[in-house]
């Protein structure tokens, strides 16, 4: 019968000289894809879900206006609201704000800006058609409607 | 020279993984993954008060439309609807690809198609009821939703119709439609991939203005 002889020198524990440069690597991951937030979304944001999504290539051409019941609901109401920015503004302001965005950009640009529209799945088509209206009357013609990849059972 | 093990002069670096820890977790709990991703529209452009609309008549039945009301109910072709989205899909990919009377376009655009594509359109795209050809003006999707109809169910229909589009475009070139979604216009293979799969099939979506 062979007799095992436990090899004594071997050390037991785990090294962990690694640990820190897989922590770096996770932590180099979130730094680069983090984005912090300038705008404080005031609105509820539950973005739907969709599978034909594209991809906007440049996005210095987006401009986002966000579309949802308040989340203060004692300070605005329950009605839904649009909010560009950090302010809510109501449907005649838009004009005025895709104007400004358009300054920002260079005068080939101008008609290529993109609006990008993040609204709560709560919200009814009404308010949404509305901002479609004077987007329309501002020439910004492209839309986003910004949804999240459904993953398909 | 000295047997045995030798010990190395060491810095200490215990404390590296927990100073990593805490930037890792203030990264975790500030982040927002940015998704820039969605479904494009173009928008008619404003209505020109100068300019007399033009009154282009097309036959009914090459239009597809598909009406919602504010009780989220769908009105497909003049029929209640009640099937899932993927059976709405798969009606607007038969509409487009039926072949009912087809112009001389559509004739090239038939031949053009792989031969699984025009084994499909013998079974299913002969009905002489249903869209002309796929070119220009002879089939449109048309969707009209009420002011009270859910955004959720808007962006579903929206995604529905674009989908059998794409579906159409890439069975056309011959990928999948993950791939075609993914196809990157700015090199110059996929951009003429994409030209190829696009072309006599205009993505014809009519969306009407809500009353």
């Amino acid at each position: 019968m062979p007799k095992f002889k436990k090899n004594s020198n071997t050390s037991e524990d785990i090294p962990t000289a690694a640990l820190p440069d897989i922590i770096f690597m996770l932590l180099f991951f979130f730094m680069v894809t983090t984005v912090m937030r300038e705008t404080d979304i005031m609105v509820k944001q539950q973005i739907p879900r969709a599978t034909q999504l594209t991809k906007i290539e440049r996005k210095s051409l987006v401009s986002y206006i966000y579309v949802g019941e308040p989340k203060n609901v004692v300070l605005y109401g329950s009605e839904p609201k649009i909010q560009i920015n950090d302010v809510f503004i109501t449907e005649d302001d838009i004009v005025g704000f895709v104007n400004t965005e358009k300054d920002k950009l260079d005068e080939v640009e101008r008609d290529q800006i993109t609006m990008s529209m993040k609204v709560d799945v709560d919200v009814k088509m009404g308010i949404v058609s509305d901002v479609q209206q004077e987007l329309r009357k501002a020439n910004a013609l492209k839309i986003l409607y910004s949804t999240i990849k459904r993953v398909s059972e | 020279m000295p047997r045995g093990k030798k010990k190395l002069p060491e810095v200490s670096s215990g404390s590296m993984a927990d100073i990593a820890f805490l930037l890792l977790i203030f990264f975790l709990v500030t982040t927002t993954i940015a998704n820039d991703k969605g479904i494009l529209l173009r928008l008619p452009p404003p209505p020109d008060p100068l300019q007399e609309q033009l009154d282009i008549k097309i036959p009914d039945r090459n239009i597809f439309t598909i009406l919602a009301n504010s009780k989220d109910k769908l009105l497909v072709e003049g029929e209640p609807f009640e099937g899932s989205m993927d059976e709405l899909k798969e009606d607007v990919k038969k509409f487009i690809l039926n072949f009912g009377k087809p112009t001389p376009e559509g004739i090239e655009v038939y031949n053009s198609l792989p031969a699984q594509m025009k084994a499909y359109v013998n079974t299913n795209g002969r009905d002489p009821e249903s869209s002309d050809d796929p070119t220009s003006l002879k089939s449109i999707v048309s969707f009209k939703s009420a002011r009270g109809t859910s955004y959720d169910l808007y962006v579903g229909i929206l995604d529905a119709m674009n989908a059998a589009y794409n579906e159409v475009y890439a069975s056309r070139v011959g990928i999948t439609t993950e791939e075609w979604l993914s196809l990157d216009r700015s090199n110059n293979l996929q951009k003429e991939m994409y030209n190829r799969g696009r072309s006599g099939i205009p993505r014809a979506i009519s969306i009407a203005e809500p009353d």
